[in-house]
């Protein structure tokens, strides 16, 4: 654990941006569309008690099946090839979903009765009222559960490499078949860095989407 | 076509049989959840809510938190790197010990998180009621701490159990057993049928001891606990899902868990 090999990392830098990249269109492409299909998903869950339990229950257990079993049977439903990316692009956006459709009921839960009445009474129709008045004020347990599925996303995309696929996985796997453990810290610190990186970027959108917070505070 | 080469693959008795037989597989794979869950709830259980009840070693419950941004895959790896040369012996456990403490490490940060978050969440008037009936702390802990926290430890104890099946199927990688051998040499020695196979039995197993697990928490939590008795929309769930669960449990225990 102690030989750390600097002269790697300098060598490899092409490498790892490379790898890095990959793995940040992995973990990135499937955040957009997870949410992009769990918005009306959630509204959809709010209807009645048969679309909630449905929906709900649903993502769950879909979120229950491990990763690598999800990334091997991908293939087979898509009638891709087992080493393109955009199985784990697919399986990914999956596991994004399960984990934001419950996000995005809790947030709509959360949004006050009086406000949703007072938004009526101001002769919103249904759906004008869900974009400008419920999804707003939704944000900000939306981007926590989008936090949550940017850290485990950057972190489960790495399971790929088992099969092969490339992206900063690869390190780990390599570093482990060749007990080189240089490799193996670079492919942890640049994940978790991607992670990081994932992380701020969502909430600075948080933040600049929930000006109302501040304004409401500053008043 | 494919699809009933897997078919073939898994209804074969051949399969079944023997020491790389998938019944053999699914033993291990169960074996080594069972012995991980075993040690890791004998470590967090009593740790989490000790923290919870005594207001004291928040640090912990921070660190097993911030503890989860580490890639399964990364800290497996790295743990039996590390530990293999040290319980290398003559028998197979040289393998099996370390994945199992990998495993254990990797089990902690959810069954810490509900173990501290359920008895920290306990309303506080439920506490202060039975301290004004004349309970000791002790009590207090055992009959009304406790029972409430039970929701939250086993939502807890149900995505360490998913979080083990899953990275048990990786440590395959490593040379344990169990089914994840199936998906890794399936890979290697290029027989798709085998590794689908492989991960349609992980994908199986694990929908299946959520469903048991789920059940069985129906039975234990109270009912007035167990989210059948609800009492409107809940607000707290932006804190909930930032600080106490980075990751969600099972998304559909929550239901019960914020309760």
């Amino acid at each position: 654990m102690t030989t750390l090999d600097t002269g790697y990392v300098a060598d490899n830098a092409g490498d790892i941006a490379y790898r890095m990249f990959l793995h940040a269109e992995m973990a990135g492409i499937p955040l957009i569309l997870g949410l992009a299909i769990a918005l009306p998903l959630g509204w959809l869950a709010r209807r009645n008690r048969v679309t909630r339990l449905v929906l709900l229950t649903g993502s769950g257990l879909l979120y229950t099946i491990p990763s690598l079993a999800l990334f091997v049977v991908m293939p087979l439903i898509l009638g891709t090839p087992i080493l393109a990316g955009w199985n784990v692009v697919a399986a990914m956006t999956l596991y994004t979903l399960a984990l934001l459709v419950r996000t995005v009921v809790d947030g709509l839960d959360a949004v006050p009765d009086d406000v949703r009445q007072a938004a009526v009474a101001m002769g919103y129709p249904p759906l004008k009222r869900f974009v400008s008045v419920e999804l707003p004020l939704a944000v900000p347990v939306i981007a926590a559960g989008l936090r949550v599925a940017a850290v485990s996303n950057v972190s489960i995309v790495s399971v790929a490499a088992l099969l092969g696929i490339p992206q900063l996985g690869i390190y780990l796997t390599n570093g482990y078949n060749r007990t080189y453990w240089t490799e193996i810290w670079v492919g942890i610190v640049a994940i978790l860095l991607l992670a990081l990186v994932f992380d701020l970027v969502i909430q600075a959108v948080s933040r600049s989407l929930t000006r109302w917070q501040r304004v409401g505070a500053a008043t | 076509m494919i699809l009933t080469d897997v078919w073939t693959w898994l209804t074969n008795g051949e399969n079944w049989e023997g020491e790389g037989g998938i019944a053999n597989r699914l033993l291990e794979h169960l074996t080594y959840t069972g012995l991980t869950m075993v040690f890791a709830v004998a470590i967090a259980i009593p740790l989490g809510t000790w923290i919870a009840h005594s207001g004291r070693g928040a640090w912990m419950i921070t660190v097993a938190n911030s503890a989860r941004a580490i890639p399964s895959l990364g800290l497996l790896l790295v743990l039996v790197m590390w530990l293999q040369p040290k319980f290398q012996g003559e028998t197979n456990l040289g393998f099996l010990l370390p994945s199992v403490v990998a495993l254990v490490v990797l089990a902690l940060p959810p069954l810490l998180a509900g173990a501290y978050s359920g008895v920290s969440e306990v309303n506080p008037a439920a506490r202060d009621a039975a301290t004004g009936m004349g309970m000791t702390g002790r009590e207090v802990f055992f009959k009304v701490e406790l029972p409430c926290a039970l929701p939250l430890i086993s939502s807890g104890i149900r995505s360490a159990t998913l979080q083990v099946v899953a990275t048990a199927t990786i440590a395959a990688f490593t040379g344990l057993g169990g089914l994840g051998r199936y998906v890794i040499d399936g890979r290697q020695t290029s027989q798709p049928d085998m590794m689908i196979g492989g991960a349609i039995l992980v994908a199986l197993l694990a929908l299946s001891l959520e469903l048991i697990l789920a059940t069985i928490q129906r039975f234990v939590v109270s009912p007035g606990l167990g989210g059948r008795a609800r009492r409107g929309p809940r607000t707290s769930d932006a804190a909930d899902v930032d600080s106490s669960h980075p990751t969600p449990p099972a998304a559909a225990t929550r239901e019960q868990a914020s309760v």
